[in-house]
């Protein structure tokens, strides 16, 4: 009966809904932001905030992924790995081979989709469940990275690529900083506005009930783990900007990275509550909290343990919250 | 039989959620080896009796005795020490485990150190044995009956020296045959001296296996019956409060336009085979039969959401066998699934989006939607369903009645021509069950042919124009309304 009185602040209007289950993590962020402005002299200023931002970009680009494939419930081990085969395949393509950069980064995009194609496949066509089936592509990406170059890193990618992530255009975004809001963007009109996103939702929700509503469920999961490895090689484009370089051993650990900043904005693991507005905030947080520390010259190994007691924080207020 | 002291007393016993009372004051006895039947609608407050008993809630005011000693558990281990059983709906059982282990669990018995499988496997043995059940304790849980299921669940209560006995909706999920073995273990328990207190919705069975009956309304004890055979409209109308008309509305006369054919059908795991019907446009076509004669299989295949390996569905004369739900629903061949909990609804998802997701391609416009714009197209159904609630609320928070029809709701907004209904009032109450039926029957007069399948066999009587009865995943035969009764249909079903 209590129950039946509170309404869901679900249809509001706008964006704003969609950070919905992510005000916890909101007032998490401000309150971080309060602290680090109150603790240090240089948080609280554009500069900062941009290079905030430019250091989020690749976390941000991966997690907008992550957030899909766990909104149905499953999960992406492999993005690290595909980031670094994303990568590599970049650098063989262009400094290796020669080939035109606008060319190597769609070949280099279309073999981390490929990933996703196939674990999709898997979870699909052969029932393999979603860990196992990108652990082990994890694990076999990561070997073709490293077999491009027997492990070797390559340099000397065109001076503008680099450039990419350095110049700040009006003064204020790199062109990697762009894409990423172009991304974040994206994906929010399309979890919220368009049929395909909707559809989410309710495979996360209860996959049988989705399938018995005439929705493509097997189509669905294939789609979102392509997206989500096209992502994790988008992101893969922009760390080889930021770096100058590819080298096989990026982005080991990412996957969860992105898995905590999913986590860390609301998103539930099981499927069907959480979205993409959340993913935003757990990734700002997450980047925050590095400057901060950074900024506090707290050691590397000491942040590891607060981003831990972070997400710890995060997960069991939401979950007290709504077990209120 | 008064002359004994009850087990358990009750004395004005009330719960409270904030300013909201859900139970006014009950009193209630229970005396060794006596069955009393717990009677009412959802939200009547028989849940909430029953998890104060089981210590999973504590009343808000109140007194209650055990064997005459003050009883107030403070959570569900003090009244398990105590003696209660409490029998959920949803069987709580570990399908890996074995038997025994599951008798077991939490409280092994220890040997040296080790658990003592063997003494563990005897004590369970013996457990079993009083139940009359025939199975090895070292058998995993996973593949057996729901009605086995149950009685390991009272097999465990047993083992904790139960005195008295909750039991939720026993036979909610089994079939004829079970049910009557259960009724014998009753019996059996009720010589032993263990006090039972049994919640149903099946009233004809109330008449065969309570001793006493106690109906409640709005969280208030409404009437008392001091023997188990008291007319079922007596019953149902102290649940309601009101004197009822028919339950069941008059049916529409069918057209003479064979809607739905099936021929020759069969399913690849051999649930059913060469199953041969045909529904008429306005027509209502029962299945009846027992648990696991293949009825859900069949209307599951036949809506696409199970595999056909013989036999094709023909619409209007044109073949249309589904591979999918997808395909069924393109034909416009819909299915209300028996399960509504783990099929129907997405339960922590709002009534609109659970009402938009079979219509996400018609509320969209070049694919783009709105939570606005489903919210519109649900409130629609809402209003005209008379679901109780609102949009944006939660479908788990509705009654059993009202998430059936956000699920019919779902399919009739796209104005389907063959409406397939698997146990479609199951765990539903009385007085909400009436408006299902007002539902199905509209349908039906709407030209729409709609299939029916329950267990509940007043209900395939009562809805339907004629009735299949399956028998172990055979056709037995099809009865026309003026032949059926329950004796014609249990024979066909018991072939």
């Amino acid at each position: 009966m209590v129950a039946a009185v509170k309404e869901r602040q679900a249809f509001a209007g706008g964006l704003l809904p969609s950070l919905r289950g992510a005000t916890g993590p909101l007032i998490g962020l401000i309150v971080l932001c309060l602290f680090l402005t109150l603790a240090t002299d240089k948080f609280l200023s554009i500069r900062n905030f941009l290079n905030v931002l430019d250091q989020i970009t690749v976390l941000g680009v991966m997690a907008v992924g992550m957030t899909m494939v766990i909104l149905i419930g499953g999960i992406d081990l492999a993005v690290g790995s595909v980031l670094a085969l994303a990568m590599m395949v970049l650098g063989y393509l262009n400094v290796v081979l020669g080939v035109p950069m606008w060319l190597a980064i769609t070949l280099a995009l279309g073999a981390a989709s490929l990933n996703g194609l196939v674990a999709g496949l898997l979870i699909t066509r052969f029932n393999v469940p979603p860990f196992i089936a990108t652990l082990a592509m994890m694990s076999m990406t990561r070997g073709l990275a490293n077999m491009i170059t027997d492990g070797q890193q390559i340099i000397g990618f065109p001076a503008w690529f680099n450039m990419m992530a350095i110049v700040r255009f009006g003064g204020f975004l790199t062109l990697t900083v762009a894409v990423m809001v172009v991304v974040f963007i994206v994906g929010l009109l399309y979890q919220r506005y368009r049929h395909g996103g909707r559809v989410l939702y309710a495979i996360g929700g209860n996959p049988e009930v989705a399938r018995l509503a005439g929705i493509n469920v097997q189509r669905a999961t294939v789609l979102v783990y392509v997206v989500c490895s096209f992502l994790a090689g988008l992101s893969g484009m922009v760390l080889a900007a930021r770096l100058d370089s590819v080298q096989p051993s990026s982005g080991v650990s990412y996957e969860l990275d992105a898995i905590a900043a999913v986590v860390i904005g609301g998103t539930s693991l099981s499927g069907g509550t959480g979205g993409i507005g959340g993913t935003i905030i757990g990734v700002l947080i997450i980047g925050v909290l590095r400057n901060g520390l950074n900024l506090l010259s707290v050691s590397p190994f000491l942040q590891q343990v607060i981003i831990g007691a972070v997400i710890v924080l995060a997960v069991t207020a939401e979950t007290y919250r709504k077990r209120k | 039989m008064t002359t004994r002291s009850p087990i358990l007393s009750l004395r004005g016993v009330q719960k409270s959620y904030g300013p909201i009372k859900v139970l006014h004051g009950v009193d209630l006895d229970i005396y060794p080896g006596e069955v009393v039947a717990l009677l009412g609608e959802n939200g009547a407050g028989k849940s909430t009796l029953s998890n104060i008993i089981s210590g999973t809630v504590q009343p808000s005011a109140g007194d209650m005795t055990w064997s005459g000693a003050p009883y107030a558990p403070a959570n569900p281990r003090a009244a398990i020490d105590e003696g209660v059983g409490m029998i959920h709906q949803e069987l709580k059982l570990l399908p890996k485990l074995s038997i025994a282990e599951n008798v077991f669990v939490g409280r092994y018995p220890m040997k040296a150190g080790r658990i003592d499988r063997k003494g563990m496997e005897e004590r369970a043995r013996s457990g079993l044995k009083r139940l009359g059940l025939d199975v090895s304790p070292d058998r995993l849980v996973e593949g057996l009956s729901t009605g086995k299921q149950q009685l390991i669940e009272i097999a465990k209560a047993l083992t904790l020296n139960a005195r008295l006995l909750i039991l939720d909706e026993p036979t909610a999920a089994l079939g004829g045959e079970e049910t009557q073995l259960l009724f014998q273990q009753i019996a059996r328990l009720k010589a032993d001296g263990v006090g039972i207190i049994y919640i149903s919705h099946r009233l004809e069975e109330i008449r065969q296996i309570a001793d006493r009956i106690v109906v409640m309304r709005d969280g208030a004890k409404v009437q008392e019956f001091d023997r188990g055979d008291v007319p079922i409209r007596t019953i149902v109308e102290a649940m309601v409060g009101r004197s009822l008309e028919r339950m069941f509305p008059a049916l529409p006369t069918p057209s003479d336009h064979v809607a739905l054919e099936v021929r020759g059908l069969s399913s690849p795991a051999n649930t059913f085979r060469d199953i041969n019907f045909s529904v008429r446009k306005g027509e209502v076509f029962g299945i009846a039969g027992l648990m696991g004669a293949g009825r859900t299989e069949l209307v599951r295949a036949i809506t696409g959401a199970d595999p056909i390996s013989a036999g094709e569905v023909l619409l209007h004369g044109k073949p249309v066998t589904p591979r999918s739900p997808i395909d069924a629903i393109r034909n416009g061949i819909v299915l209300v699934p028996e399960d509504r909990k783990l099929q129907g609804v997405v339960l922590d998802h709002s009534i609109a989006e659970n009402i938009g997701y079979a219509n996400l391609r018609e509320i969209s416009r070049n694919g783009w939607i709105s939570s606005r714009r489903i919210r519109e197209f649900a409130d629609g159904f809402i209003q005209q369903f008379g679901v109780k609630g609102r949009g944006g609320q939660n479908a788990g928070e509705l009654s059993g009645g009202n998430q059936q029809k956000v699920v019919l709701a779902k399919w009739l907004a796209r104005k389907p021509q063959v409406v397939v209904l698997d146990e479609p009032t199951r765990g539903i109450d009385v007085g909400a069950r009436s408006s299902i039926y007002d539902l199905i029957i509209n349908l039906a007069r709407e030209g729409v042919a709609v299939i029916v399948v329950s267990s509940d066999l007043e209900e395939v009587l009562g809805v339907s124009g004629r009735i299949m009865v399956m028998a172990q995943g055979k056709q037995a035969g099809i009865l026309n309304r003026e032949d059926a009764n329950d004796v014609s249909v249990m024979e066909l079903a018991t072939i």
